[in-house]
């Protein structure tokens, strides 16, 4: 018998299954791919064959032409890997379509969490914990300084400084896909019902997210309407939007950006921010923590983020942990 | 405290002045007594709690964290105030509500090193995370935010609509929470009694004198002296007197220049520029180093002897604001400075001369001697109404500066950087260089200078849009571009600089003309600069 947990192997450009002969979010092409969400840093294309939620499928055609050898799989729902693998995708709560994926191999469990969150978000259903004997967790804001706010908090923010300038727009930077559709639905349930104004870039993903039943409200095109119809508006944009000749249209725009690392003031400067919304589809320390306390695993995997620190939180928890030099993931507002 | 913190929130992540200055108003507007005044102190740096410094706050979260997981936040966030402010453990159970900016400074100034470490905890329980960073902003000193005490005080004038040359001059009889200063202005109360108080005095400033021509009978001339413009103030009182040394901005820099401090033992308040002991400006006769020898001592809290003595600095006075206890500012100029002459024998030549006034037969002549105080490496000349008061601020009509033509030379556009505010989305920001040798023979281009003035928005447009066509390199906001363009800089002296790989630094550089016309290798070398130097 081999080795406990030796089917299952970090490589820098992904994790390989060996029994399956296949690969989780790998970041090159490979033949056989798992997909926990659709981030660049996660999904790409050409692969033969991806197995996804229906959902990260639809959004990895959009984003990377991907067609071709597309396997959907439902929330719930195991699929036999063959060399005795069995893959059950389950929800984490991270965009629409996020999954975290168990993999059962010989009485092992493993589950890769990809991106997750615990916070409620109304585009996608939540994290379920699951037990396992392997977490391979996530670490993006792996710092104890980083506790997201309620988001209802940052609403009222926005919808605030909204008001107190009814000549202007506020230009919310918010990654295309997750965020800005996130923050519009919570803009909706703030009882925030005015056209939102869109970047171009951002319409297709609105449009696919409204597809799959995401009530976002009325949205319109910057480009189809003047500075002045915008006057008293919500503009949303990628973050590297923000600043770029782009904005040159909008009516004197108060620059907002929705992101975790707005919780750090000079983070926020950096980027010439005047309304920092401290809004992330990552866990926080907090988040992480108890997620890792609650599955309780034999051993925790870290892959990406700020793994020094959730090292040391194992080792003053006597958990044992270890982290993975994956390449190529990186936080999707940076 | 929760206001105070929202206040502090928003003028960090606002680049604008005007708003900065209307959010500051609406928070002196709307705030009660004392806490704006402590406030107002806060934002001026005018508090300071002896029993707690960062290493307090360092060591409260050392016992209260692990120290591996504080190290790497702190090195993420840079800031130890907001570091602490992010970690800080929420407390257990019901805590107290959040203390008033009055009740946390009667806390802090109760503080002694031995109890700090167990009261200042108790204040932090009570705070959200904006909170605690303006708590410990407020405990230790320099908020950094950008926000200089004039600013302050212009904003505090603004609120309660009254003068800020009239807050300036009452500033410095007053200490934190400035309770008469906000009885006077927001509540129509007598003005602060500032009697034997050595006070500020806003300065009288010129316009630059455009295309006029000025009547000489109307007009004294004198030099420009490039040092910086000071006001000295001595009063008596019980404890034997005292003396401040102000710079232009009423900053109070007496610690900086202990030895002018000591000059002064005669009730007075004079104005004039101070500069240190050298030869380069006015030769043998005026005595006074450049410009840069005198930037070596500004900005120091404390000076050491040896600076003292390699650098002594003096004032050469311009004009005498109150003498003897005589307020001087309702008299002319012409009086003023028959006054001003006749008590130089009463001040110790070791630290005070008299700036000297230009003769000229007329305008013409005048212009003249201008045009050869470039070798003198002064400034340019003063031009004051005979019959003028003293009035703080730039009254039109009453003084003149008339700067010598700046230097030029033609640089050639290397790096462009965005700007803040509303040019965030332009390329503002120029670095250009000068050639290091023939650049027909493969000399290289060195950075010599930085820009972001003079040129028209219409312009601005082109150079962004050339800089966005021309990138060969970015780095963050900075991005390296084609050398295809070259600028006319004008500049108003250059000195020898370490900071710089050319070895120069040039003051107050601006876009004199942009040369669309001019091929790049036709710009000046780096010798041509360094010949201009005068240090």
């Amino acid at each position: 018998m081999a080795a406990p947990f030796s089917w299952i192997t970090p490589h820098p450009h992904g994790i390989y299954v060996a029994p399956a002969d296949c690969w989780v979010d790998p970041s090159r092409a490979v033949e056989q791919a798992l997909v926990t969400h659709g981030h660049a840093d996660h999904a790409r294309g050409g692969h033969s064959k991806t197995i996804a939620t229906p959902e990260t499928l639809a959004i990895m055609a959009l984003r990377y032409n991907t067609r071709e050898g597309a396997q959907p799989v439902q929330y719930g729902e195991s699929v036999k890997l063959g060399g005795g693998v069995q893959a059950t995708y389950i929800p984490a709560g991270h965009v629409l379509g996020s999954a975290q994926i168990l993999l059962e191999f010989a009485g092992e469990r493993v589950i890769i969490t990809g991106d997750y969150k615990r916070r409620p978000d109304p585009t996608c259903p939540p994290f379920e914990v699951t037990p396992c004997d392997i977490l391979i967790t996530e670490a993006t804001f792996g710092l104890p300084l980083f506790t997201h706010p309620p988001i209802a908090d940052e609403m009222a923010k926005l919808l605030d400084r909204l008001r107190a300038h009814p000549d202007r727009c506020v230009l919310v930077g918010a990654y295309a896909l997750g965020k800005a559709q996130r923050v519009i639905a919570e803009l909706r349930a703030a009882g925030h019902h005015d056209p939102i104004y869109l970047h171009g870039a951002m319409e297709k993903m609105c449009r696919l997210y409204q597809e799959f039943g995401v009530d976002l409200g009325e949205l319109r095109l910057v480009a189809d309407h003047t500075k002045e119809e915008m006057r008293g508006s919500i503009v949303i944009c990628p973050p590297s939007a923000l600043n770029d000749r782009w904005s040159r249209r909008l009516p004197d725009p108060i620059t907002a950006m929705a992101s975790g690392w707005m919780r750090v003031r000079q983070r926020a400067r950096q980027r010439n921010v005047e309304l920092p919304l401290v809004i992330s589809d990552h866990a926080d320390w907090g988040e992480l923590t108890r997620t890792i306390q609650e599955v309780d695993p034999y051993e925790t995997w870290i892959t990406h983020g700020r793994e020094e620190a959730l090292l040391r939180w194992h080792q003053l928890h006597q958990r044992r942990a270890r982290a993975l030099a994956l390449v190529g993931r990186e936080d999707e507002d940076e | 405290m929760q206001t105070f913190a929202t206040l502090l929130d928003a003028l960090v992540f606002t680049r604008s002045r005007n708003e900065k200055l209307r959010l500051i108003a609406d928070y002196l507007r709307t705030t009660l007594d004392p806490d704006r005044g402590w406030a107002l102190g806060a934002l001026t740096d005018g508090l300071d709690f002896k029993a707690v410094k960062s290493s307090t706050v360092r060591n409260l979260m050392q016992e209260r964290v692990d120290p591996v997981l504080w190290q790497l936040s702190r090195d993420f966030v840079g800031d130890t105030a907001e570091t602490a402010s992010l970690l800080w453990p929420e407390p257990l159970g019901e805590v107290a509500p959040p203390p008033s900016v009055d009740e946390a400074v009667a806390s802090l100034t109760a503080m002694t090193r031995a109890t700090a470490p167990v009261e200042l905890p108790r204040l932090l329980d009570r705070l959200d995370p904006s909170g605690r960073y303006a708590l410990i902003k407020l405990a230790t000193g320099g908020m950094r935010i950008g926000i200089s005490a004039r600013l302050a005080k212009t904003a505090f004038a603004q609120a309660f609509d009254v003068s800020v040359d009239a807050v300036e001059e009452y500033w410095h009889a007053l200490q934190p929470p400035y309770a008469e200063l906000f009885a006077w202005a927001a509540d129509g109360a007598d003005p602060p009694d500032t009697a034997n108080r050595p006070l500020f005095r806003p300065f009288m400033l010129a316009h630059p004198l455009e295309d006029a021509q000025l009547n000489l009978t109307h007009y004294a001339a004198e030099w420009k002296w490039d040092g910086i413009r000071v006001q000295l103030v001595h009063v008596a009182n019980e404890s034997g007197g005292a003396t401040r040394l102000y710079s232009r901005s009423g900053d109070d820099i007496s610690a900086t220049f202990p030895e002018m401090v000591q000059a002064l033992d005669r009730p007075a308040v004079l104005d004039g520029e101070l500069l240190v002991r050298g030869d380069a400006q006015g030769g043998e006769e005026g005595g006074a180093a450049s410009f840069n020898a005198l930037q070596q001592r500004l900005g120091r809290k404390t000076v050491s002897k040896q600076m003292l003595a390699a650098s002594p600095a003096f004032v050469r006075l311009y004009d005498v604001l109150s003498w003897e206890n005589a307020d001087q500012r309702g008299e002319t100029w012409e009086s003023r400075r028959k006054l001003l002459e006749s008590l130089m024998p009463q001040l110790p030549a070791s630290h005070f001369d008299l700036s000297q006034l230009v003769e000229a037969r007329d305008f013409a002549h005048l212009a003249e001697i201008r045009e050869g105080t470039r070798d003198a490496a002064i400034e340019g000349l003063m031009l004051k109404r005979r019959d003028s008061l003293y009035v703080p601020g730039r009254k039109a009509g009453l003084w003149y500066k008339w700067k010598r033509d700046p230097l030029l030379v033609d640089c050639v556009l290397m790096y462009a950087q965005r700007g803040s505010g509303k040019r965030s989305s332009f390329y503002s920001d120029y670095t250009f260089g000068c050639w290091d040798g023939d650049p027909d023979t493969g000399a290289e281009l060195l950075p010599v200078g930085k820009a972001y003035s003079g040129f028209t928005d219409a312009e601005l447009k082109q150079l962004d849009r050339l800089v966005r066509q021309t990138t060969l390199n970015r780095f963050g906001p900075v991005r390296e571009v084609e050398r295809r363009l070259v600028f006319e800089v004008a500049f108003d002296s250059v000195h020898v600089s370490k900071r710089h790989k050319s070895g120069l630094a040039m003051r107050f550089p601006r876009i004199h003309r942009i040369r669309w016309d001019k091929p790049v290798h036709e710009a000046d070398r780096i010798e041509a600069l360094r010949k201009l130097v005068r240090d």
